[in-house]
């Protein structure tokens, strides 16, 4: 998307290039094409306008600058707007000394209960103890799913299956927490409509009457442009003092973000990112900014890389790689963590320019291959892992039979190593930044192809096929892959 | 704020706006050759001020008014805050435009093209669940976290219990903590048998056991539930593929229907929803779930135009009961209706 949001600029403005100023002529074919990028980021579209408004005043007039071509410039602007407005962070929960109330509201099903979880888990990871509150009293089984949660954390659960007012009970929690010492409290509130008035002026009351420290609004990264009026509900009704973003991890945009940002005009708290509770994290707006507009989220692929390869092992491996002493062990170590199941897919999503890629091996069993080149490894003795320059012919069909693959697989995982091994030596020791050059050029030179590069597997069919059925067959998969590529491309531009 | 400024000094009444009004109608932006359709300029200008907030019926009332730019926008606007995307309601703008550039029009001729071409695009018989023609009829119900399956679930087998069907509800969501339990607290509410299996078991085997109860007890309705999942998650896709070829050992032709439950707030991703779960377990039509906010679904227009999937059930509430059958007409009446509560709740700010 970005690309052609990029392309689609430099056709634009081509002929601006080292000569004169941005104007509002000669800009709004870009604009034009940046607000169109927004509104298919599901950014709703009165703040589409506001923001395209910003830009253009804040282009307007701008020298084009020799050495930079015109779309960068716009791009760079509209960039650094959005990063302006969806900043600044703030991921401090602000816990006071004494009993801290965290409460939480939101539409149905955009993730509040899940998120009390993630939230109590990361108090947790601070050795900070909570209580979560059953103050859903609407949906079936919303205790139930609390109490689940509460469970698998071991964090406390306050809940009363026959309350019917969410302000006592929330009340007697409170109370509760006081007694027992607890430092933080979070109230899972009932999901409701934003047009709901009883609801939402129970909402008001809850927040009269408890006063919770921190009102978070939990927002569904899925949302279209009905973001702004919910927002613009909630908003009214409470003193909201955080958002938080959820189920980021798919391939939604995000462009809600920027319209509930926009009406509330407090600070994006956490971005959620699995089923998991564990898969909270803080909100960048740098990150952000280049999702919304299509560009991947190169941060959040870091920390994701960081979450599989712990601190210390990271600075052994580094060493390693510098010096040019990267093993097969070693190799095995990270297939090991990479083959953890929707891993790859993560994290290809989440590359700039991959998205092509990811579509490639979306039917390809990644995490198995990789299982694969670890049973390989496993195959081999201590020296060979350390040398893979000993395995020759015998060795190699000693290889294969002990891991059960053919004798060709094994030679192709030595070739893959040993064109790894100098990239990574030249990856050592670089930064965030050199690091990134580095993936590019690789990217562009085509070495990273992961579905050609991690082998193919064959699978089992559970039947043997004849040459000709597997041509077949092969041919019935390209044709399956070609039309749903175009598929892909029919989406409306 | 300057967005909501902008929306109070809309609401003041039009004699406080006037004084502004005059000196754009001094001087039109474009320079339109013609000075004679200049008050008639001044007047669309101030309108367009006016009644941003409005149905686009108010667009053109009175007799009729120009087609120009600035009314196009407005009406571009009202097609995207449906949520149906910049292409269709592009492909929209450019037909209005091609057909009355230039023209003064009336009301009815733009409204009726615009609701004609989505009636057009939308239209389906009616026809809710195709119930096989002997035998049980296997359901599976499928979308993303927090779409609203579980209720759809249950309110769709209210619809059959009250129809004096039997039904059997496969508990399939095993991994969200106490799906389960939801499912089984609305299918005591609601008279309905429940299949459930162990938290964090295996899905397909839940579903095999409730089409063999199904089959055994000689039920007529079996509806599957399935956990919550982002299209982008291929191994948890390839556990509904998998569900699919379970029930399907039971009975070849089902499941009979796999309905893909959308959330009626979800914006453009919905239309990448529809493409990978359409892949996985082959939905053969969508229940447009929460569209009693102010949500209006309109991502269910480009999903009919890429995949041919129709709506065939909407979801008004938390009521058992609040399953509609889809209608084209009052969908599309209600899409370009105006209850849009940008306007409403920008006045509630400014109260």
């Amino acid at each position: 998307m970005f690309e052609s949001l990029q392309q689609g600029l430099q056709g634009a403005l081509k002929s601006l290039r080292g000569k004169g100023k941005l104007t509002e002529r000669n800009m709004r074919d870009g604009l034009k094409l940046v607000e169109q990028s927004l509104l298919e980021a599901d950014v709703s579209y009165s703040v589409v306008q506001d923001f395209v408004a910003r830009v253009s005043e804040r282009a307007l007039g701008e020298r084009v600058l020799l050495s930079l071509d015109p779309t960068q410039q716009v791009v760079g602007i509209v960039y650094e707007e959005l990063i302006q407005l969806l900043g600044p962070v703030d991921p401090s929960l602000h816990l006071r000394g004494e009993v801290t109330v965290l409460m939480l509201c939101g539409l149905q099903g955009s993730g509040k209960t899940t998120t009390c979880g993630k939230l109590a888990s990361l108090l947790l990871e601070n050795k900070t103890p909570s209580m979560l509150v059953a103050a859903d009293l609407q949906r079936p089984a919303a205790i139930d799913q609390l109490h689940v949660i509460g469970q698998q954390l071991g964090v406390a659960v306050y809940s009363d299956k026959s309350a019917t007012d969410p302000v006592t009970l929330c009340q007697k929690a409170v109370q509760q927490a006081r007694q027992d010492q607890i430092r933080v409290v979070i109230l899972d509130t009932a999901g409701r409509l934003a047009i709901d008035q009883e609801l939402m002026s129970q909402l008001t009351r809850l927040d009269r009457r408890v006063q919770p420290d921190q009102v978070y609004l939990v927002v569904d990264g899925m949302t279209g442009q009905d973001a702004v009026n919910s927002a613009k509900a909630f908003n009214d009704a409470l003193e909201l003092d955080g958002v938080i973003l959820t189920k980021m991890d798919g391939d939604a945009r995000g462009g809600a973000l920027l319209s509930v940002k926009h009406v509330t005009g407090v600070p994006v708290k956490y971005i959620g990112t699995g089923e998991h509770l564990d898969a909270l994290e803080p909100f960048h707006p740098d990150g952000m900014a280049s999702r919304i507009l299509g560009m991947g989220d190169i941060r959040q692929l870091f920390t994701e890389a960081r979450r599989v390869v712990d601190e210390e092992n990271q600075q052994e491996l580094e060493r390693k790689m510098l010096e040019g002493q990267l093993t097969l062990d070693d190799f095995r170590d990270q297939l090991e963590r990479m083959a953890k199941p929707g891993l790859m897919q993560k994290m290809l999503g989440l590359m700039p320019g991959m998205g092509e890629a990811m579509k490639a091996i979306q039917n390809e069993d990644t995490e198995g291959g990789m299982r694969r080149l670890v049973g390989i490894i496993n195959a081999m003795t201590r020296e060979e892992r350390r040398n893979p320059k000993l395995i020759d012919l015998s060795r190699r069909q000693r290889i294969a039979a002990g891991a059960g693959v053919q004798a060709q697989e094994v030679s192709q995982l030595v070739k893959q190593f040993d064109m790894m091994t100098p990239f990574m030596q030249s990856l050592a020791g670089k930064g965030l930044g050199g690091r990134l050059q580095a993936i590019r050029q690789l990217q562009q030179s085509g070495a990273l192809d992961p579905g050609g590069r991690i082998q193919k597997v064959k699978k089992g069919t559970g039947k043997r096929l004849t040459s000709q059925e597997r041509a077949r067959l092969k041919k019935l998969r390209e044709k399956e892959l070609r039309r749903r590529r175009r598929h892909g491309d029919n989406s409306p531009e | 704020m300057a967005l909501f400024d902008r929306f109070r000094r809309k609401e003041n009444p039009v004699s406080a706006a006037e004084p502004h009004a005059e000196p754009k109608v001094a001087a039109p932006p474009e320079g339109e050759p013609s000075g004679g359709l200049l008050s008639r300029f001044g007047q669309a200008l101030k309108k367009s001020r006016v009644l941003f907030q409005k149905d686009i019926r108010d667009l053109f009332k009175t007799d009729g008014e120009l087609v120009d730019d600035a009314l196009l926008d407005k009406l571009f606007a009202r097609l995207i805050k449906t949520d149906m995307g910049t292409g269709p309601a592009q492909a929209i703008r450019d037909r209005v435009q091609q057909d009355n550039r230039g023209r003064v029009v009336r009301l009815e001729d733009v409204l009726n093209s615009v609701r004609e071409s989505l009636r057009q695009l939308m239209a389906q018989d009616t026809a809710p669940i195709d119930l096989a023609a002997s035998g049980p009829t296997v359901i599976m119900v499928v979308g993303v976290n927090g779409s609203g399956k579980t209720t759809s679930i249950a309110k769709l087998a209210h619809l059959f219990v009250s129809q004096g069907k039997r039904v059997v509800l496969g508990a399939g969501d095993t991994f969200r903590a106490a799906a389960v339990e939801q499912l089984v607290v609305w299918a005591q509410r609601i008279g309905a048998e429940v299949v459930t299996g162990k938290s964090g078991g295996d899905p397909a085997s839940v579903a095999h056991r409730a089409v063999a109860q199904t089959l055994e007890t000689q039920a007529d309705v079996c509806i599957i539930d399935t956990a919550g999942r982002l299209q982008t998650q291929v191994n948890l896709m390839q556990q509904l593929e998998k569900i699919r070829r379970v029930i399907g050992k039971l009975i070849p032709e089902a499941p009979h229907e796999v309905l893909l439950v959308l959330d009626a707030t979800a914006g453009q991703n919905g239309i990448s929803q529809a493409r990978g779960f359409s892949e996985a377990a082959g939905c053969t039509g969508i229940v447009l779930a929460k569209l009693d906010g102010t949500a209006k679904g309109g991502v269910v227009i480009p999903i009919r135009q890429q995949f041919q999937l129709p709506v065939k059930y909407i979801g008004l509430g938390e009521q058992a009961d609040d399953l509609v059958l889809f209608d084209v007409d009052r969908f599309i009446d209600a899409l370009l209706s105006d209850h849009d509560s940008e306007g409403g709740g920008g006045s509630e700010g400014a109260g």
